[in-house]
């Protein structure tokens, strides 16, 4: 009699191509989630105190990436890149789509955060006689993260969801590798299960991180 | 109170003609005003007269459009170049900021920072100074204003009153030439005012030299070498406080004095 082989074995067999596919989404959403955020900070920071001239080009590509679907935006890079002239493979189009995506996103996030400090705190550091950027670093910024900070883990665990996108590109990834195991063992239920639960895994992590930067800053 | 000045004719701080515009509307219409050395002169007058915005003017928080500030012999927020006026670089008004303190009427503490930090940030990042020395002077001003015990409370922790009194506290150990305090008894419960006018009080009789702006009529009076009634953006009369609150000139000022409670 054939006996169907236990999805534990299954698991066991397809280990590598699943730890990969793991590695890979966890690669490409940290840089995402780095890259995205150092460009949202500078855009944020910009958008709030820059010039005019400062701030149009900024405000252009806040409003242009805010309006578009993330998966229109990894197709867009991925397509136009090569276009373009520019020769970056499957993986970097698609970090560049969730990067853009992301620092849309933490531009706003760090642009409310500080239009939301108060005004006094601004002068009363430059009545001590800090400049701009010494009350930025030591007073604005500070208060801001803790702001900032619950809002940004949604927004990186938004980008972990956004990598699953990458597969349509071809990027290997957790989704897409997991979809090629199944096409193999047609384990369709219990491998996409399992696949749900390493994203959890990720996210849940970023959370946790989260939380623990929150308690650490947090104000008596 | 009062240090006789070694020279008369160099006042701490001297306003001549002072203009100062939101738009259309003039809020400052010609205003000059010289302190000595050591000198405490408070701004009275009713609200929307101009008062605060003198005040800060001088630490330009407030950009000017006419008329000159200087202060310890340098021209604040901007300069003469070939006729033109041309404001000072950043750095240089950051420089010029610091030599004066500023109280403000909504204390303005940094949240995040506890009260010996918001006292050392300034020390240490704008005095540059060591942190030991920083630390040390931080916690000499602390315990002037009572509040040394509390110094590695957050402001979150304090009363309004602790927190305005860490304020100064934050403000003169920068070691200003001048004090400026804008209504800082403002926002407080009444039964905390005492304690920080005390303060205030406190800085006067050494010498500080201080600028207020102030409601309280009585403290005024008291603390006062000058006494400057501001009506409708312009001096309307000044004087030593005995004189100007006994024998007011303008109606403007005795009607004010009249509603006023002292």
């Amino acid at each position: 009699m054939y006996e169907s082989p236990s999805w534990l074995h299954e698991l066991w067999v397809a280990r590598d191509a699943l730890w990969s596919g793991f590695l890979t989404s966890v690669q490409c959403s940290v840089l995402a989630i780095v890259l995205g955020t150092l460009i949202g900070v500078v855009a944020g920071l910009a958008l709030t105190y820059g010039r005019v001239w400062m701030r149009a080009p900024f405000r252009f590509y806040v409003d242009l990436i805010r309006g578009t679907p993330v998966f229109v935006l990894v197709l867009a890079c991925f397509y136009m890149a090569p276009a373009l002239g520019w020769k970056i493979g499957a993986f970097q189009a698609g970090v560049l789509g969730l990067t853009l995506f992301c620092g849309s996103h933490v531009a706003e996030i760090v642009r409310g955060a500080l239009q939301a400090l108060p005004r006094g705190q601004m002068e009363a550091s430059q009545a001590i006689g800090l400049t701009f950027y010494q009350a930025l670093s030591y007073v604005l910024l500070p208060q801001a993260l803790r702001q900032i900070l619950p809002t940004w883990v949604n927004s990186s665990t938004e980008i972990v969801k956004a990598s699953t996108l990458l597969s349509v590109i071809g990027v290997a990834e957790l989704l897409l590798s997991t979809q090629q195991i199944i096409a193999r063992n047609f384990m369709t239920l219990e491998f996409y299960l399992f696949a749900g639960f390493l994203f959890f895994i990720i996210n849940y992590a970023i959370e946790l991180l989260g939380r623990r930067i929150e308690k650490r800053v947090a104000l008596p | 109170m009062t240090d006789v000045p070694l020279n008369n004719a160099q006042p701490l701080l001297d306003i001549r003609g002072l203009r100062k515009q939101y738009g259309p509307l003039e809020v400052l219409k010609g205003v000059d005003l010289s302190m000595q050395r050591g000198n405490v002169v408070t701004l009275i007058g009713s609200s929307g007269s101009g008062k605060t915005t003198l005040l800060r003017c001088v630490n330009m928080l407030e950009e000017f459009q006419g008329g000159q500030i200087v202060l310890d012999g340098e021209s604040i927020g901007y300069d003469e170049v070939d006729g033109k006026r041309v404001r000072h670089p950043e750095k240089v008004i950051a420089r010029h900021r610091a030599m004066t303190g500023m109280a403000f009427q909504q204390f303005n503490l940094f949240p995040h920072l506890s009260a010996l930090q918001n006292v050392t940030l300034g020390l240490l990042k704008v005095k540059k100074l060591p942190k030991e020395e920083a630390v040390a002077l931080a916690e000499k001003w602390l315990e002037r204003v009572g509040l040394l015990e509390r110094r590695n409370h957050f402001p979150g922790q304090l009363s309004g009153g602790q927190q305005q009194r860490v304020a100064i506290a934050r403000a003169i150990a920068m070691n200003p030439s001048l004090m400026l305090f804008d209504e800082v008894t403002s926002a407080l419960d009444p039964e905390l005012v005492g304690e920080v006018l005390n303060v205030i009080k406190g800085l006067a009789e050494d010498g500080m030299t201080m600028l207020l702006v102030t409601h309280e009529m009585r403290f005024a009076f008291e603390v006062s070498d000058k006494i400057v009634f501001m009506n409708q953006g312009r001096i309307e009369e000044q004087g030593p406080p005995k004189e100007l609150f006994e024998r007011p000139q303008s109606p403007r000022l005795a009607e004010f004095l009249k509603n006023t409670r002292f």
